[in-house]
């Protein structure tokens, strides 16, 4: 039985409805697209090249470091590395979605993970957090964050000289203010708060002594261990997942 | 070993940043389809999911000018007293903004 194996099922309606929820961020992501496009034609990226590194890459800050290292030539494993280390995150994030994405054909499971960045992650799993199950905001939150920046480099290549300072304007703070408010928006016990803690510590150290760009995964992976040995007492919902295993 | 700039060369070298993209966005959920998810696993991933902003964020902040700071600073503040993200990002943003113009008027 299809159904009993995958239950997640996809409500479209909620498909669009997360689409337009994601949509005024979607439109800071436009400008953030822009710098980006600016960027890339001056480090010697032609248009069509920029749109379509958005458009398959579509990872905004290791894009911006990749096109830091642009050149008459470029050095292939320097530009992995530093793809990687960016990214890495995205392999802790989609863990995170796994108790959820187990419950969705693998086709699906994979083809969403397409559409995981950073702001339909954090939705998706603070709402998770909060025991609701939103998989249709990677969906649709994750469509209209890609063609926002799709759309944006594109803006940023064609008329990026009419572009004023995005930092000027703060644009720069755009995912750090989302990603924050996501967090504060989440559950908060004395649990999470240590967690928080030691995360904040482990980041911040990494930062300082650890190579480039390792400082959110080290963070993320010191405040799951906090949670590892630190359970949550759960009231009543003693899951009865004897029949599963 | 380094690639040349060249239409082919650039083709090659955005092939590559996909391919190490899709590999971070697949490669933690194919791992964890080989792993039992306890509650130990599950409570793991939980507190790593919020942590994980938080070690974006803090870096962030220490890392950042004056307009960072009062982004963050403001969006906190907003989001627990208001509980509504987009008032508070709002917020956060135009702090960054305001905090960045009045210091380069008093530079200039």
């Amino acid at each position: 039985m299809k159904n009993a194996a995958y239950p997640y099922q996809f409500q479209p309606a909620k498909v669009r409805s997360e689409l337009i929820r994601m949509l005024p961020i979607s439109l800071f992501v436009v400008a953030f697209g822009a710098a980006f496009g600016l960027a890339a034609v001056q480090e010697g990226l032609g248009p069509i090249e920029s749109l379509l590194m958005s458009t398959l890459v579509f990872a905004g800050a290791s894009q911006f470091a990749a096109i830091d290292m642009w050149g008459a030539e470029v050095s292939v494993i320097p530009v992995m590395v530093v793809v990687f280390a960016i990214n890495s995150r995205h392999l802790l994030m989609g863990a995170s979605l796994y108790p959820m994405l187990k419950d969705v054909t693998p086709a699906k499971r994979y083809g969403i993970l397409l559409l995981l960045t950073d702001a339909n992650w954090a939705v998706s799993a603070q709402e998770y957090q909060s025991g609701r199950r939103n998989l249709e905001v990677i969906l649709g939150g994750g469509l209209v964050l890609w063609l926002a920046w799709i759309v944006g480099t594109w803006l940023g290549v064609y008329f990026g000289g009419l572009l004023q300072d995005p930092k000027s304007l703060g644009m720069d703070m755009v995912l750090g203010c989302f990603l924050l408010a996501m967090a504060l928006g989440g559950k908060k016990n004395p649990r999470v708060l240590v967690a928080w803690t030691l995360a904040a510590v482990a980041s911040l150290a990494a930062w300082k002594w650890l190579p480039a760009n390792t400082h959110v995964v080290a963070g993320a992976l010191a405040g799951g261990v906090v949670g590892y040995f630190w359970l949550e007492k759960k009231p009543e919902e003693e899951p009865a997942e004897g029949a599963s295993t | 070993m380094t690639i040349e700039t060249t239409t082919g060369g650039v083709l090659v070298l955005i092939l590559i940043m996909t391919l190490v993209t899709l590999a971070t966005r697949f490669g933690g959920v194919f791992i964890m389809s080989f792993v039992r998810i306890s509650p130990r696993i599950e409570s793991f991933i939980n507190t790593m999911a919020s942590s994980v902003l938080i070690a974006i964020i803090v870096p962030m902040a220490f890392g950042g000018d004056a307009g960072a700071l009062a982004a963050l600073a403001v969006t906190a503040v907003v989001m627990l007293t208001l509980k509504k993200p987009l008032p508070a990002i709002a917020a956060g943003i135009l702090a960054a903004a305001l905090v960045r113009y009045s210091l380069q008027s008093n530079l200039l």
